[in-house]
């Protein structure tokens, strides 16, 4: 499956026919490709060039691009307090995925992974099934299960009397964050557990088998055979945690929509709120542009930083 | 060739684009049947459970059927709220188990809030996109993995790259091309608006299952007289049924639950809206009718949960071949 392979002896013949012959011989192949290559451009690389170019107007949509306004859009949206609040709370998103999700992901995954464990794909089925549920509908039933009227957790906290008041868990300023990352938490925690469980197939068995019979504690095997196993597979797993953390728009427009006041405005949010919102008076096309451009490089340069230590991990195995 | 074959696994052990470009081997593991993460056997005369492993295990159980319970608690509340009456729903409590099965949530959420609708759009719009994403990517694949062909690395590198550039920030483009095709009001944008945008993973599964197929089928069939269009439609594409299953079943799922484009598409036309965008509209007119709001979350989510536990074997390996490099 070497497809980028550049070694092989094949190519190498093919590549003294000259470039032109080797172009030919693959017209077919590049035929193949034309769907893709079409939508690609239109869908993929003509839109970040139109970002870059949007984002220099004031533009609401209609009619031709003449009001060229510069570096404003970047100006104005660096100024904005509610920009830096939205780039808080979407990399708070992140630092709960990293710092709550993927270690509880990997408790959980081996203490599933004992095979010994009955029923053991039943449980991550359940854990699993957030994950293929519609997000706006995960959305929807967590404001019901969280309102402060009526609402069942509030009834199961107040009844017993854990709390004497209910709790506005979204309608608090300093709840609301915090309530929503907790649900995408719960909604994405399955993915997670399902790569954790994938990497740990990894660790080889006799090495543990051979620890225990020297003596080793659960925990020593742990730090020595488990943890050492699991970084090259565990670096791609915070890759791809990472991604997934700023794909956070789903879950925040349906229970919040960034509210309270901005309280869990996220960058992809913001994003909206300026270009689609139909409460917005007329649709920033040219400012929404700038903060979507800014925001696709910190989270490519992130990636790409994260990919490049990747890597290094790897190839220094 | 000869050489070049037995030199296949090595090359790959040392190829490791990206996470996803790893996703393409899961394909072997789905060719040799192993779709559950299982390698490596246990020893042959393990021992039995002893007394104390087996109590260690009742303890485990005893801790994780309670989590796992509250885990899908929003699960059992949305279903059992689905069938209670609204008086029920308002006397409260937290009690799961309805009076009476009562079946008017459904149909007011069916006629009065549109679900039926909001249910036939979703479905041609799952189902297109599907089927488009796997005709495009397994064509794509294909071109890819057989031929060496040049610029190749380019466009896969350019291809990888797109996967980490967050779907919002080109959504205002992707919208204002749809709209200047004249789509803007019809599920033909949303589609388009859907399907459009490279589906890497797909591709990169297509690439990796066609280049792993061994080059005598090809050159046999092109001595028949036969071409590339053929080969692929009669030769390839029908050996790639584990990878059309893997896709086929990310796109239902990533489809049916699509809500950005979907919500940007139908602002001015609720027809338009799919089960999701149709749900978050529901809450924001009638946000006390929450069993009318549980009966339409059950449909919305009913017929992914069926696919899901249908397919589940396919979903997980799938993923987990994200990870295995």
């Amino acid at each position: 499956m070497g497809v980028l392979g550049v070694a092989s002896p094949r190519h190498a013949a093919l590549a003294e026919g000259g470039l032109w012959a080797r172009i030919r011989k693959h017209r077919w192949h590049y035929a193949f490709l034309v769907p893709m290559l079409a939508l690609f451009l239109v869908f993929e690389l003509w839109p970040i060039v139109a970002t870059v170019f949007y984002s220099f107007y004031n533009w609401d949509g209609f009619g031709p691009l003449t009001d060229f306004v510069g570096w404003d859009n970047y100006v104005e949206a660096i100024g904005d307090p509610a920009f830096g609040q939205s780039f808080r709370n979407t990399f708070a998103f992140t630092a709960a995925a990293l710092l709550i999700q993927l270690p509880l992901a990997l408790g959980l995954a081996m203490v599933l992974n004992n095979r010994a464990l009955g029923g053991r794909n039943v449980y991550r089925m359940l854990f699993f099934l957030p994950v293929v549920s519609t997000t706006a509908v995960v959305g929807v039933v967590f404001l019901i299960l969280l309102s402060p009227v009526d609402g069942p957790v509030n009834a199961a906290l107040t009844e017993p009397g854990v709390v004497d008041e209910p709790i506005n868990f979204l309608g608090s300023e300093s709840l609301a964050l915090p309530t929503v990352i907790a649900v995408d938490l719960w909604k994405v925690f399955g993915v997670t557990l399902v790569y954790w469980l994938a990497a740990l197939q990894t660790v080889p068995r006799e090495l543990l088998e051979a620890a225990k019979v020297d003596g080793a504690s659960r925990w020593a095997s742990f730090r020595h055979v488990t943890v050492p196993t699991l970084i090259p597979l565990g670096v791609v797993i915070v890759l791809l945690t990472t991604i997934q953390s700023f794909n956070a728009f789903d879950i925040v427009q349906t229970m919040t929509a960034g509210g309270p006041g901005g309280a869990s405005e996220i960058v992809q949010t913001y994003i909206y709120r300026t270009a689609f919102d139909p409460a917005q008076f007329a649709p920033r096309y040219g400012f929404a542009s700038a903060i979507a451009l800014m925001f696709g490089v910190v989270v490519a340069l992130a990636a790409a930083l994260q990919y490049l230590i990747s890597r290094r991990v790897r190839d220094s195995r | 060739m000869n050489h070049d074959r037995t030199h296949g696994p090595a090359r790959a052990d040392t190829e490791e684009v990206t996470a996803a470009m790893a996703a393409t081997r899961t394909n072997d593991k789905l060719r040799t049947g192993a779709g559950a993460p299982s390698q490596g056997s246990a020893p042959a005369g393990s021992p039995g459970p002893r007394p104390r492993r087996r109590l260690g295990r009742w303890a485990l159980h005893l801790a994780l059927i309670p989590l796992a319970a509250i885990w899908i608690y929003p699960f059992l509340w949305m279903v059992s709220a689905a069938f209670k009456s609204q008086s029920e729903m308002f006397l409260g409590g937290l009690d799961l188990l309805p009076d009476q099965v009562n079946l008017d949530n459904f149909a007011r959420a069916w006629d009065a809030a549109s679900f039926g609708q909001y249910m036939l759009n979703s479905v041609i719009v799952t189902f297109t996109v599907v089927l488009s994403v796997i005709v495009i990517s397994s064509l794509a694949g294909y071109g890819l993995g057989r031929g060496h062909l040049p610029g190749k690395k380019v466009l896969v590198v350019l291809l990888v790259a797109t996967m980490f550039i967050p779907k919002v920030s080109t959504i205002i483009p992707i919208f204002l091309v749809v709209d200047a095709l004249g789509l803007d009001n019809s599920l033909a944008g949303v589609i388009l608006a859907e399907a459009g945008p490279a589906h890497v993973v797909a591709i990169l599964l297509f690439m990796g299952f066609f280049a792993g197929i061994p080059n005598e089928l090809e050159e046999a069939a092109l001595i028949d007289g036969a071409g590339h269009p053929r080969i692929y439609a009669r030769i390839m594409l029908p050996l790639a049924k584990p990878v059309i299953g893997t896709v086929a079943i990310f796109n239902f799922i990533s489809s049916w639950n699509a809500f950005l484009v979907p919500l940007v598409f139908t602002l001015t036309n609720p027809e338009l809206r799919t089960l999701g965008v149709g749900i978050y509209a529901f809450f924001g007119e009638f946000s006390t009718d929450w069993t009318g709001l549980a009966a339409a979350a059950v449909l919305t989510i009913l017929p992914i949960i069926v696919v899901f536990l249908w397919l589940q074997r396919f979903f997980v390996s799938g993923l987990a071949g994200a990870v295995k490099g």
